[in-house]
């Protein structure tokens, strides 16, 4: 029997995060093709946002998370200011990062937020880490580990996923397959392609894959996962999702596969959660509307504050060298 | 003659090697049906098929060592490696195994291997694809380490790579795949492995580069010409292992004076090689300090555009450098 809904409260912040992820990232394309925010990379988290929001909203704040290079979403719903993710991502002084990581190198340590990663799968040992510090000292705190579905067919992931298991560390691993590792399809990576699967090697707790667009079924199957890893150990869950976007901002191969976007795009994770609300609570239209508005002027003043934020100066560049 | 790209004349060069002997085949992150990230492999799926132009995982410690292990029974393997930013799985492959293969075998065992590789900053990538990694490889006796400035190096100089016996980095110089262009010839050459290539003739002072530095290095110099008189020589290395240490003491015969400049950060940069060649063998020669125009001992080339420009060596920097010099 499915649990209890959260309360209506509950859901509209989910609701408000999943919007304001979009809004953000609508937005943020519109600055790349501006050339506003530079360079020649941005992975965008459309699509996705059921998993990160779901899935975010199973941890305590104690708890921590890390993840790939798709990162804006997972450090909005987790709290970070989107002024400092923008003016991160504008390369200015105020980004979390102080303009030096840009878009794929979002950091908040008081959000026990601990970033994206361009290295794939360099960030999974680092999560194996973080748990062992909560068992080492006996923290009542879990890790939540992203993993693009192409992260998992390299060392890294066999290393981690072994020693926590090994280890019994307290860390979630959360595959968000969304089919294409870059531009390579699933299938053309992946021996194994129901990467749940890969568990079993490992000995590893697993959870039966997630309809990643549904932001219920994300956010109780990871809390499930999140109450098992803080008594017993690893657990691996794989999240089905899509991006409504190319792998980044220069791939041009998604556009082509018009019957899986489609298909996809019919199972919005917004839109599903909108409906369900509507259905809940019939007279909630004019709240999610209002929703709607306010991400949208949270979004644009996070780019007036890029905007208006200082650049950063020569000294910048030699700070943060040594402790 | 025609007027390419670099990234062209690296296309043409795959391509002509593909065609010329069945055992080279192309692997790495979407190099098959995307045609690379870079479109350095565009169209060579769909001329030689999969079975040649091989899609990998997103594994660069599985990309090098299966090309490591193919090259030893025989294969001529391309191992792409999308930026040499991600290089560093495969270290170990490359150092342990692919460097000491010949050496441990007692000549029985070859690597004729070739892991290509755009590197260097300048194109907004930030901390994780902007890095020059080549020092951490011409440290390494048995790899061969190559960085072209031209399309015409760059094809002659893949082509003999994919023909060497060893195992060669060919690290490729991003920012300049579509800014440099020059003529190529569409007949057959190669370009060996190993000379530097004298750029420029000059004779007031000497200007030791390679990659996209090489390229600015000659535009420096003709400002400098321009503008102040001053006559640089320009020797581009083209090869940085094995080193061409008999181009670099007879430019400094001629010049007495030796700037060295590379994106790398300074410190145990490869610049620091070149001066010492000059300081062990050339000293007698020189009428100046050995000068390096380097990047910053920062750990990355940062993201942000302002902070990547105060990081990045580019012609104003090296024309500076050049008037200081001349003026010792």
């Amino acid at each position: 029997m499915a649990a209890a809904l959260p309360e209506k409260a509950t859901l509209l912040e989910w609701y408000r995060q999943m919007v304001l992820i979009r809004r953000f990232e609508e937005r943020s394309k519109e600055l790349f093709h501006q050339k506003k925010i530079g360079g020649v990379y941005l992975h965008l988290y459309n699509g996705q946002e059921g998993t990160g929001v779901g899935a975010l909203a199973a941890l305590r704040p104690q708890d921590h998370v890390i993840t790939a290079y798709r990162d804006h979403g997972i450090a909005i719903a987790r709290g970070v200011d989107p002024n400092r993710i923008m003016a991160e991502m504008y390369g200015k002084s105020t980004g979390v990062s102080g303009g030096k990581g840009g878009s794929m190198h979002l950091a908040s340590r008081e959000h026990n937020f601990w970033g994206g990663y361009a290295i794939v799968g360099g960030h999974l040992p680092l999560a194996a880490g973080i748990a062992l510090k909560a068992k080492y000292n006996g923290d009542d705190e879990v890790v939540l580990c992203f993993i693009g579905d192409g992260a998992t067919n390299n060392g890294y992931f066999h290393e981690a996923l072994n020693l926590s298991a090994v280890w019994d560390l307290p860390v979630v691993w959360l595959i968000e397959n969304n089919l294409y590792g870059m531009g390579t399809a699933l299938e053309d990576a992946s021996g194994q392609t129901k990467l749940i699967k890969r568990a079993i090697a490992y000995d590893m707790k697993a959870f039966d894959p997630m309809d990643g667009q549904d932001v219920f079924e994300v956010h109780e199957t990871v809390k499930k996962a999140v109450d098992y890893a803080r008594k017993k150990g690893p657990v691996l869950l794989e999240s089905m999702t899509y991006r409504f976007e190319g792998h980044g901002m220069s791939d041009k191969m998604y556009a082509a596969r018009v019957d899986e976007m489609s298909r996809f795009k019919a199972r919005d994770p917004i839109t599903l959660l909108h409906d369900k609300l509507c259905e809940l609570y019939p007279d909630i239209g004019p709240t999610l509307d209002t929703i709607d508005k306010q991400c949208e002027a949270v979004v644009t003043e996070s780019e007036k504050y890029a905007e208006n934020s200082p650049a950063p100066t020569f000294e910048d560049l030699t700070r943060h060298i040594y402790v | 003659m025609p007027i390419i790209t670099l990234i062209e004349a690296i296309r043409i060069a795959m391509d002509e090697e593909l065609a010329r002997d069945p055992r080279v085949f192309i692997t790495g992150e979407d190099v098959g049906k995307r045609g690379g990230v870079f479109r350095a492999t565009q169209g060579l799926f769909e001329k030689y098929g999969p079975t040649r132009v091989v899609d990998s995982p997103l594994a660069e410690l599985s990309i090098v060592a299966i090309g490591i292990g193919a090259a030893l029974a025989d294969l001529r393997p391309i191992c792409e490696i999308q930026f040499a930013d991600f290089i560093h799985p495969a270290f170990n492959q490359i150092v342990n195994e692919a460097a000491k293969m010949y050496y441990r075998s007692e000549g029985q065992w070859r690597v004729p291997l070739v892991i290509r590789s755009p590197y260097g900053g300048g194109i907004g990538g930030g901390l994780f694809h902007s890095q020059s990694v080549e020092a951490f490889f011409t440290h390494v006796p048995g790899l061969k380490v190559v960085i072209p400035s031209t399309p015409y190096d760059a094809k002659g100089l893949l082509k003999s790579a994919v023909r060497d016996p060893n195992p060669v980095l060919f690290f490729e110089p991003k920012k300049g795949y579509r800014a440099i262009k020059g003529e190529v010839p569409s007949d057959e050459y190669t370009v060996p492995i190993g000379p530097a290539r004298v750029a420029r003739q000059g004779k007031d002072l000497t200007l030791f580069a390679y990659g996209m530095m090489a390229y600015y290095a000659e535009l420096a110099a003709e400002q400098v010409a321009r503008q102040d008189g001053i006559d640089t020589e320009v020797i581009d290395l083209r090869t940085l292992l094995p080193l061409d240490k008999t181009a670099i003491l007879s430019s400094i015969q001629k010049t007495g004076k030796a700037l060295i400049v590379h994106e790398a950060n300074l410190t145990s940069g490869y610049g620091a090689e070149i001066a010492a060649v000059l300081a062990d063998d050339g000293f007698h020669y020189l009428d100046a300090p050995v000068k390096r125009l380097c990047g910053p001992d920062v750990p990355g080339v940062p993201f942000s555009h302002p902070m990547q420009e105060f990081f990045m060596p580019n012609p104003d920097k090296i024309a500076a450098a050049i008037r200081d010099l001349a003026a010792y």
